[in-house]
């Protein structure tokens, strides 16, 4: 056979990432086109914070080092901060992707010399974006709204930028490696959503994770949630609070060590379950 | 690059799915720059191919090459080089028009110019609208426009004017016409025989996972397949004959009085084809050079 290797236009890492960040625009542009999916997995941890606090306005969750109650919003924020990245990347991508393999998207790109890594820097890309704009929205309803102290200290916001941007990867990566479980677009949401839901109960989402019975804190403590919302608490929860944790302590190299653990896990899976499509299905 | 080797190239394929066989060795070759149709019943195995040869499913046994390449390892800049339309898929279409077509156009090195392509297709006044807003037809329409957005060497087309009204179909004729002028390679699948005899010049004809016939649309089934057919109808039994002297045998006839129900069928090429596929026993050919 005569050679007719065409000559590699296509693949250069410059253009796999100059693509990957059309695929980031898109992706945002039509996220926010579908309703249902802005409602359960950008507004809800929004919806969820205002309810708490306002139904809890006159409840204290403890002191401060100054003797000042701390506010179920004040008490919350870390929380549905935590869950926020959870929803915007886990359960969102999860979703998502298995919705584009079932409904043909992925079989057209496939198609296309559209590259893997192109791809997946749309979706984490997105899952980042729409991360900070609702954490965003969350933090300043919590200053505005519920008089929630944001805090001025430099090393607390390092300390947010950083669990953040890892719990969003860990979080993207693990939706990617996820989307392969539901067996069709339908089933999506019945298979993600109460995997989210037992894992938001469990890690101190919705519930004082320190109340929780020891053994249920050492199952969430498996799981990536649970140190991403310490890590969370770290930031806006008063240094009192470090001393009802488990050994008294943000342990915040734990969380690093956690939610790094997953995001090898979470690569793994998405690198032997991922496929533009089932091949002889 | 050479063009002298066919776009595709297709030996002894086969295809097994868990012990059934889908295909059962075909054998065919296109040209470049040649419209090619591939025509056959439903699960005669036409999809099969086209996506075998398209890369999305894996062959059982045989050889293929797509412009050179075994579409089984073809690579991002394989694909580069090819426009696919799939069959009707249920996307979200949550983009519009332009929206999708100028993000897939920048996946490709060198793709046509986007209002181009939206002018191509007849959907000016709709660019703007979401994708999911459109009617089927509409719909299909972008997905060929998406098919041919990155300037493919080679488009495949798997029963393209699906949902089309006549007037669309007409306009999708002429859009391949244009794609045909520039040396476009086609691989056509369709149940329109008309639109596979105005758009293809040759065509293979698939049944129960064989190709039963490949050759010129005009030529299909062989000349003994166009010889006309005589009916009348004489002391209310109706009676054919096949003859290549149509004219001499009426007059014959009519010697022995006036026959009833006169008529003298040309065998269209659906009747062609709906003999070639009726044959269930048919044995398997290899193309003619």
């Amino acid at each position: 056979m005569t050679t007719t290797i065409a000559t590699p236009t296509v693949v250069t890492p410059a253009r796999i990432v100059r693509i990957g960040l059309s695929r980031i625009r898109y992706e945002i542009v039509t996220y926010f086109r579908q309703g249902d999916a802005v409602f359960f997995t950008f507004l809800f941890p929004v919806v969820m914070l205002t309810i708490f606090s306002v139904a809890f306005s006159n409840t204290s969750f403890g002191k401060d080092a100054a003797g000042h109650a701390v506010s179920a919003a004040t008490y919350y924020l870390p929380g549905m901060l935590a869950a926020g990245v959870l929803l915007s990347g886990l359960q969102n991508l999860a979703i998502d992707i298995a919705g584009e393999k079932s409904d043909g998207t992925l079989k057209r790109l496939a198609g296309t010399p559209l590259s893997v890594i192109s791809y997946f820097i749309g979706k984490i890309g997105r899952a980042l974006i729409t991360g900070i704009l609702q954490a965003a929205l969350l933090v300043l309803l919590a200053g505005v709204a519920f008089g929630v102290k944001i805090p001025t200290d430099p090393a607390k916001w390092l300390t947010l930028a950083w669990v953040f941007l890892l719990g969003v990867a860990t979080c993207a990566i693990l939706g990617i490696g996820l989307s392969a479980l539901p067996r069709s677009g339908k089933s999506a949401t019945a298979v993600i959503i109460p995997i989210v839901l037992v894992l938001q109960f469990i890690s101190g989402v919705y519930l004082a994770f320190t109340n929780l019975p020891t053994w249920l804190q050492n199952v969430a403590s498996v799981f990536p949630l649970k140190w991403l919302a310490q890590g969370m608490r770290s930031v806006f929860l008063p240094s009192t609070f470090q001393a009802a944790e488990a050994g008294a302590s943000w342990n915040l190299s734990g969380v690093a060590i956690a939610l790094g653990i997953w995001l090898v896990v979470g690569l793994v899976m998405a690198r032997f379950t991922f496929r533009w499509i089932r091949k002889d299905s | 690059m050479t063009t002298s080797t066919p776009a595709v190239e297709v030996r002894g394929l086969r295809k097994d799915y868990r012990g059934v066989h889908a295909l059962l060795g075909l054998d065919f070759d296109i040209q470049r720059g040649e419209p090619f149709a591939l025509l056959g019943p439903n699960g005669a195995g036409k999809s099969t191919t086209i996506e075998i040869l398209e890369g999305y499913r894996d062959r059982s046994g045989g050889e293929a090459r797509v412009l050179g390449v075994d579409p089984q390892h073809g690579g991002l800049d394989w694909k580069a080089r090819l426009g696919i339309v799939l069959q009707s898929s249920g996307e979200q279409g949550a983009a519009t028009v332009r929206e999708q077509l100028t993000h897939f156009a920048g996946f490709y090195p060198n793709p046509r110019d986007v209002d181009e392509v939206i002018a191509w297709v007849g959907l000016e006044e709709k660019a703007s609208s979401l994708i999911r807003k459109l009617s089927g037809g509409q719909r299909r329409r972008v997905d060929v426009a998406l098919g041919i957005i990155g300037r493919p060497e080679l488009l495949f087309l798997d029963e393209p004017t699906t949902g089309f009204d006549p007037e669309a179909r007409r306009q999708f004729w002429t859009l391949i016409e244009q794609l045909k002028a520039e040396g476009t390679t086609i691989l056509l699948t369709t149940h329109y025989l008309d639109e596979a005899a105005q758009l293809s010049d040759r065509a293979g004809i698939v049944a129960g996972g064989r190709l039963v016939e490949i050759g010129p649309i005009d030529t299909i089934g062989g000349a003994e397949a166009r010889i006309p057919v005589v009916r009348w109808t004489r002391g209310g039994i109706v009676h054919e004959e096949r003859t290549e002297r149509p004219g001499e045998f009426v007059a014959r006839l009519s010697d022995e009085g006036e026959p009833e129900r006169l008529e003298v069928i040309r065998p269209s090429l659906e009747d062609i084809y709906l003999q070639l596929v009726g044959k269930t026993d048919s044995t398997p050919v290899s193309e003619r050079a």
